[in-house]
Protein backbone atom coordinates (compact mmCIF):
# COMPACT_ATOMS: atom_id res chain seq x y z
CA UNK A 1 0.00 0.00 0.00
CA UNK A 2 1.26 3.46 -0.74
CA UNK A 3 1.50 5.90 2.09
CA UNK A 4 -1.58 7.38 3.62
CA UNK A 5 -2.02 10.80 2.15
CA UNK A 6 0.23 13.10 4.05
CA UNK A 7 -1.93 16.04 4.80
CA UNK A 8 -0.66 19.36 3.71
CA UNK A 9 -1.34 20.85 7.07
CA UNK A 10 0.48 23.80 8.48
CA UNK A 11 3.47 25.42 6.89
CA UNK A 12 5.97 22.94 8.25
CA UNK A 13 7.53 20.80 5.62
CA UNK A 14 9.52 18.25 7.55
CA UNK A 15 11.84 16.35 5.31
CA UNK A 16 10.83 12.73 5.66
CA UNK A 17 13.26 10.46 7.41
CA UNK A 18 13.79 6.96 6.15
CA UNK A 19 15.40 4.42 8.42
CA UNK A 20 16.77 1.52 6.44
CA UNK A 21 17.51 -1.71 8.26
CA UNK A 22 18.97 -4.80 6.63
CA UNK A 23 18.14 -8.30 7.74
CA UNK A 24 20.81 -10.67 6.54
CA UNK A 25 21.78 -14.25 7.10
CA UNK A 26 21.91 -17.62 5.43
CA UNK A 27 19.19 -19.37 3.53
CA UNK A 28 16.28 -20.50 5.71
CA UNK A 29 17.55 -18.78 8.83
CA UNK A 30 14.30 -16.90 9.38
CA UNK A 31 14.77 -13.54 7.68
CA UNK A 32 11.31 -13.58 6.14
CA UNK A 33 9.83 -14.72 9.43
CA UNK A 34 11.44 -11.89 11.34
CA UNK A 35 10.45 -9.21 8.86
CA UNK A 36 6.87 -10.47 8.70
CA UNK A 37 6.63 -10.68 12.48
CA UNK A 38 6.95 -6.91 12.76
CA UNK A 39 5.58 -5.62 9.48
CA UNK A 40 3.59 -6.49 6.45
CA UNK A 41 6.07 -8.17 4.18
CA UNK A 42 6.14 -8.19 0.43
CA UNK A 43 8.59 -9.54 -2.08
CA UNK A 44 10.71 -7.01 -3.86
CA UNK A 45 12.49 -8.04 -7.03
CA UNK A 46 15.63 -6.71 -8.51
CA UNK A 47 17.28 -7.65 -11.73
CA UNK A 48 20.93 -7.71 -10.99
CA UNK A 49 24.06 -8.07 -12.99
CA UNK A 50 25.66 -11.44 -12.44
CA UNK A 51 29.03 -11.25 -10.84
CA UNK A 52 31.98 -13.57 -11.18
CA UNK A 53 31.41 -15.35 -7.88
CA UNK A 54 27.83 -15.95 -8.94
CA UNK A 55 28.89 -17.49 -12.18
CA UNK A 56 31.00 -20.01 -10.28
CA UNK A 57 28.06 -21.08 -8.20
CA UNK A 58 25.19 -20.87 -10.60
CA UNK A 59 24.90 -23.37 -13.38
CA UNK A 60 25.29 -21.25 -16.46
CA UNK A 61 25.80 -23.88 -19.12
CA UNK A 62 23.83 -22.91 -22.15
CA UNK A 63 22.96 -19.50 -20.80
CA UNK A 64 26.46 -18.06 -20.69
CA UNK A 65 25.17 -14.86 -22.13
CA UNK A 66 22.71 -14.36 -19.32
CA UNK A 67 24.15 -11.43 -17.43
CA UNK A 68 21.34 -10.54 -15.09
CA UNK A 69 19.61 -12.58 -12.47
CA UNK A 70 16.50 -11.93 -10.47
CA UNK A 71 17.02 -11.57 -6.77
CA UNK A 72 14.05 -11.43 -4.46
CA UNK A 73 14.19 -9.60 -1.17
CA UNK A 74 11.72 -9.37 1.66
CA UNK A 75 10.52 -5.88 2.06
CA UNK A 76 8.74 -4.62 5.13
CA UNK A 77 7.72 -1.19 6.28
CA UNK A 78 6.90 0.19 9.70
CA UNK A 79 5.40 3.66 9.58
CA UNK A 80 6.14 5.50 12.78
CA UNK A 81 4.64 8.72 11.50
CA UNK A 82 4.02 10.30 8.14
CA UNK A 83 7.55 11.53 8.07
CA UNK A 84 9.38 8.77 9.84
CA UNK A 85 9.35 5.32 8.31
CA UNK A 86 11.42 2.23 9.00
CA UNK A 87 12.14 0.05 5.98
CA UNK A 88 13.28 -3.52 6.44
CA UNK A 89 15.09 -5.37 3.70
CA UNK A 90 15.66 -9.08 4.10
CA UNK A 91 18.48 -10.03 1.81
CA UNK A 92 20.16 -13.25 0.86
CA UNK A 93 23.41 -13.55 2.75
CA UNK A 94 25.68 -15.43 0.41
CA UNK A 95 28.79 -13.65 -0.63
CA UNK A 96 27.68 -13.63 -4.23
CA UNK A 97 24.94 -11.19 -3.33
CA UNK A 98 27.27 -8.64 -1.84
CA UNK A 99 27.14 -6.52 -4.96
CA UNK A 100 23.50 -5.95 -4.19
CA UNK A 101 24.14 -5.07 -0.59
CA UNK A 102 26.21 -2.06 -1.44
CA UNK A 103 23.12 -0.23 -2.50
CA UNK A 104 21.06 -1.51 0.39
CA UNK A 105 23.77 -0.59 2.84
CA UNK A 106 24.02 2.92 1.55
CA UNK A 107 22.56 5.20 4.19
CA UNK A 108 21.34 2.25 6.25
CA UNK A 109 21.03 2.48 10.00
CA UNK A 110 22.40 -0.99 10.48
CA UNK A 111 21.81 -4.67 10.09
CA UNK A 112 20.46 -7.68 11.86
CA UNK A 113 22.51 -10.75 11.08
CA UNK A 114 20.48 -13.86 11.75
CA UNK A 115 22.17 -17.06 12.76
CA UNK A 116 21.14 -20.67 13.20
CA UNK A 117 23.31 -22.68 15.56
CA UNK A 118 23.04 -25.71 13.31
CA UNK A 119 24.56 -23.84 10.40
CA UNK A 120 26.49 -21.10 12.06
CA UNK A 121 28.93 -20.64 9.21
CA UNK A 122 26.09 -19.43 6.96
CA UNK A 123 26.15 -16.07 8.67
CA UNK A 124 29.93 -15.54 8.45
CA UNK A 125 29.78 -13.70 5.12
CA UNK A 126 27.17 -11.31 6.50
CA UNK A 127 29.25 -10.55 9.57
CA UNK A 128 32.32 -10.08 7.40
CA UNK A 129 30.46 -7.67 5.20
CA UNK A 130 29.16 -5.45 7.96
CA UNK A 131 32.43 -5.47 9.85
CA UNK A 132 34.24 -4.41 6.73
CA UNK A 133 31.62 -1.83 5.92
CA UNK A 134 31.68 -0.35 9.43
CA UNK A 135 27.93 -0.55 9.79
CA UNK A 136 26.36 -1.22 13.19
CA UNK A 137 24.93 -4.71 13.42
CA UNK A 138 23.57 -7.14 15.95
CA UNK A 139 23.55 -10.90 15.72
CA UNK A 140 20.20 -12.56 16.36
CA UNK A 141 20.39 -16.28 16.98
CA UNK A 142 17.08 -17.70 15.89
CA UNK A 143 16.23 -20.40 18.41
CA UNK A 144 14.70 -23.13 16.35
CA UNK A 145 12.84 -25.64 18.49
CA UNK A 146 15.01 -28.53 17.43
CA UNK A 147 18.32 -26.68 17.55
CA UNK A 148 20.74 -27.15 20.40
CA UNK A 149 21.24 -24.18 22.70
CA UNK A 150 24.70 -22.92 23.46
CA UNK A 151 25.88 -20.33 25.96
CA UNK A 152 26.22 -16.86 24.49
CA UNK A 153 29.94 -16.87 25.15
CA UNK A 154 30.41 -20.01 23.12
CA UNK A 155 28.52 -18.51 20.22
CA UNK A 156 30.35 -15.22 20.46
CA UNK A 157 33.67 -16.92 20.23
CA UNK A 158 32.52 -19.20 17.43
CA UNK A 159 31.46 -16.10 15.53
CA UNK A 160 34.58 -14.24 16.58
CA UNK A 161 32.48 -11.25 17.55
CA UNK A 162 34.05 -8.21 19.11
CA UNK A 163 32.72 -7.31 22.55
CA UNK A 164 30.72 -4.36 21.36
CA UNK A 165 28.52 -6.34 18.98
CA UNK A 166 25.28 -7.39 20.70
CA UNK A 167 24.27 -11.01 20.41
CA UNK A 168 20.67 -11.89 21.16
CA UNK A 169 18.63 -15.03 21.22
CA UNK A 170 15.31 -14.68 19.48
CA UNK A 171 12.29 -16.51 18.25
CA UNK A 172 11.63 -14.85 14.93
CA UNK A 173 8.06 -16.14 14.89
CA UNK A 174 7.19 -13.96 17.82
CA UNK A 175 6.49 -10.35 17.23
CA UNK A 176 7.82 -9.27 20.61
CA UNK A 177 11.03 -11.18 20.12
CA UNK A 178 11.66 -9.82 16.62
CA UNK A 179 10.78 -6.36 17.86
CA UNK A 180 13.36 -6.67 20.63
CA UNK A 181 16.01 -7.49 18.05
CA UNK A 182 15.22 -4.31 16.12
CA UNK A 183 15.19 -2.25 19.30
CA UNK A 184 18.58 -3.71 20.24
CA UNK A 185 19.95 -2.69 16.86
CA UNK A 186 18.69 0.87 17.14
CA UNK A 187 20.05 1.13 20.68
CA UNK A 188 23.36 -0.25 19.53
CA UNK A 189 23.47 2.36 16.77
CA UNK A 190 22.68 5.09 19.32
CA UNK A 191 25.38 3.83 21.66
CA UNK A 192 27.96 3.81 18.91
CA UNK A 193 26.92 7.26 17.85
CA UNK A 194 26.97 8.84 21.25
CA UNK A 195 29.98 7.10 22.75
CA UNK A 196 32.83 7.06 20.33
CA UNK A 197 31.50 9.25 17.56
CA UNK A 198 32.80 6.37 15.56
CA UNK A 199 30.87 7.38 12.50
CA UNK A 200 32.01 5.43 9.52
CA UNK A 201 30.41 6.30 6.24
CA UNK A 202 28.28 3.49 4.95
CA UNK A 203 30.76 3.04 2.15
CA UNK B 1 -3.82 -19.78 -18.18
CA UNK B 2 -2.96 -17.21 -15.63
CA UNK B 3 -3.49 -17.43 -11.95
CA UNK B 4 -5.93 -15.63 -9.76
CA UNK B 5 -4.52 -12.15 -9.21
CA UNK B 6 -6.23 -10.16 -11.96
CA UNK B 7 -4.12 -7.09 -11.36
CA UNK B 8 -0.98 -8.95 -12.29
CA UNK B 9 -2.41 -11.56 -14.54
CA UNK B 10 -1.90 -9.64 -17.74
CA UNK B 11 1.84 -9.98 -17.63
CA UNK B 12 2.20 -13.44 -16.28
CA UNK B 13 1.97 -16.82 -17.87
CA UNK B 14 1.48 -19.83 -15.59
CA UNK B 15 1.75 -17.45 -12.69
CA UNK B 16 5.52 -17.41 -13.04
CA UNK B 17 7.52 -15.83 -15.76
CA UNK B 18 6.53 -12.58 -17.27
CA UNK B 19 5.55 -12.85 -20.86
CA UNK B 20 7.32 -9.57 -21.42
CA UNK B 21 10.94 -9.38 -20.33
CA UNK B 22 11.20 -6.67 -17.68
CA UNK B 23 13.46 -4.36 -19.60
CA UNK B 24 11.20 -4.47 -22.63
CA UNK B 25 9.01 -2.11 -20.61
CA UNK B 26 11.85 0.37 -20.62
CA UNK B 27 12.68 -0.04 -24.30
CA UNK B 28 15.91 -1.75 -23.34
CA UNK B 29 17.21 1.05 -21.19
CA UNK B 30 18.94 -0.05 -18.03
CA UNK B 31 19.66 3.31 -16.42
CA UNK B 32 17.22 6.00 -15.39
CA UNK B 33 17.41 9.36 -17.12
CA UNK B 34 18.55 12.28 -15.03
CA UNK B 35 20.44 10.56 -12.25
CA UNK B 36 19.94 7.68 -9.88
CA UNK B 37 16.89 7.23 -7.70
CA UNK B 38 17.31 5.83 -4.21
CA UNK B 39 15.50 2.74 -3.02
CA UNK B 40 13.65 4.69 -0.37
CA UNK B 41 13.21 7.96 -2.25
CA UNK B 42 9.64 9.21 -2.00
CA UNK B 43 7.58 9.72 -5.10
CA UNK B 44 4.43 11.82 -5.46
CA UNK B 45 2.39 12.51 -8.52
CA UNK B 46 2.50 16.20 -9.30
CA UNK B 47 -0.80 18.04 -9.17
CA UNK B 48 -3.83 16.07 -10.22
CA UNK B 49 -2.59 15.13 -13.64
CA UNK B 50 -3.66 11.72 -14.71
CA UNK B 51 -3.58 9.96 -18.03
CA UNK B 52 -6.55 11.86 -19.37
CA UNK B 53 -4.93 15.24 -18.89
CA UNK B 54 -1.51 14.45 -20.26
CA UNK B 55 -0.10 16.28 -23.21
CA UNK B 56 -0.63 14.15 -26.27
CA UNK B 57 3.07 13.65 -26.94
CA UNK B 58 3.62 12.49 -23.37
CA UNK B 59 0.66 10.16 -23.43
CA UNK B 60 1.87 8.53 -26.61
CA UNK B 61 5.36 7.98 -25.24
CA UNK B 62 4.27 6.49 -21.96
CA UNK B 63 3.16 2.92 -21.50
CA UNK B 64 0.57 1.31 -19.26
CA UNK B 65 3.15 0.72 -16.54
CA UNK B 66 3.86 4.44 -16.40
CA UNK B 67 0.20 5.08 -15.78
CA UNK B 68 0.00 2.40 -13.11
CA UNK B 69 2.91 4.05 -11.39
CA UNK B 70 1.25 7.45 -11.62
CA UNK B 71 -1.89 6.07 -10.03
CA UNK B 72 0.03 4.49 -7.17
CA UNK B 73 1.96 7.59 -6.32
CA UNK B 74 -1.03 9.88 -6.05
CA UNK B 75 -0.27 9.49 -2.40
CA UNK B 76 3.39 9.55 -1.56
CA UNK B 77 5.13 6.21 -1.86
CA UNK B 78 8.70 5.01 -1.72
CA UNK B 79 10.41 3.52 -4.75
CA UNK B 80 10.60 0.17 -2.95
CA UNK B 81 6.88 0.33 -2.17
CA UNK B 82 6.07 1.03 -5.79
CA UNK B 83 8.22 -1.83 -7.05
CA UNK B 84 6.65 -4.25 -4.59
CA UNK B 85 3.16 -3.00 -5.33
CA UNK B 86 3.51 -3.21 -9.10
CA UNK B 87 5.55 -6.40 -8.90
CA UNK B 88 8.21 -4.97 -11.18
CA UNK B 89 11.96 -5.17 -10.66
CA UNK B 90 13.43 -2.15 -8.94
CA UNK B 91 15.62 -1.24 -11.88
CA UNK B 92 12.62 -1.08 -14.18
CA UNK B 93 10.62 1.04 -11.77
CA UNK B 94 13.47 3.49 -11.50
CA UNK B 95 13.64 3.98 -15.23
CA UNK B 96 9.91 4.43 -15.57
CA UNK B 97 9.92 6.92 -12.70
CA UNK B 98 12.70 8.87 -14.33
CA UNK B 99 10.55 9.12 -17.47
CA UNK B 100 7.72 10.53 -15.40
CA UNK B 101 10.09 12.90 -13.64
CA UNK B 102 11.42 14.19 -16.95
CA UNK B 103 7.89 15.09 -17.95
CA UNK B 104 7.20 16.81 -14.67
CA UNK B 105 4.57 14.26 -13.69
CA UNK B 106 6.14 13.16 -10.43
CA UNK B 107 8.36 14.71 -7.85
CA UNK B 108 10.94 12.52 -6.21
CA UNK B 109 12.47 13.51 -2.93
CA UNK B 110 15.34 11.90 -1.16
CA UNK B 111 14.47 11.29 2.47
CA UNK B 112 17.08 12.17 5.01
CA UNK B 113 19.29 9.28 5.93
CA UNK B 114 21.04 11.80 8.14
CA UNK B 115 18.54 10.76 10.78
CA UNK B 116 21.19 8.15 11.35
CA UNK B 117 23.41 10.72 12.95
CA UNK B 118 20.62 12.23 14.97
CA UNK B 119 20.36 10.55 18.37
CA UNK B 120 16.99 12.19 18.98
CA UNK B 121 15.44 10.58 15.92
CA UNK B 122 16.97 7.23 16.70
CA UNK B 123 15.55 7.30 20.21
CA UNK B 124 12.17 8.12 18.75
CA UNK B 125 12.52 5.09 16.48
CA UNK B 126 13.52 2.85 19.37
CA UNK B 127 10.55 4.04 21.43
CA UNK B 128 8.16 3.49 18.55
CA UNK B 129 9.51 0.00 17.95
CA UNK B 130 9.09 -0.88 21.61
CA UNK B 131 5.41 -0.11 21.26
CA UNK B 132 4.98 -2.55 18.40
Amino acid sequence: MPYADSEQTGGRSPVPVAIKILVAGGFGVGKTTLVSAVSEVRPLRTEEEMTEPGSLVDQLDGVERKTTTTVAMDFGRISISDDLVVYLFGTPGQKRFWFMWDELAYGALGAVVMADTRRLADCFPSIDYFERNGMPFVVAVNCFDEARRYPSETMRSALNLTDDVPLLLCDARQRSSSRDVLVALVEHAVARLSSSRHVTPAR
Amino acid sequence: MTRANPRRAGWLANGHERVVRPYALTAGRTRPAGGSIDLVALVSAVGSRTGAELAIEDASELGPEHFRLLRFCRSRASVADLAAELDLPLGVVRILLADLRERGLVSIIQPVAAGLKDVGILKEVADALRRL
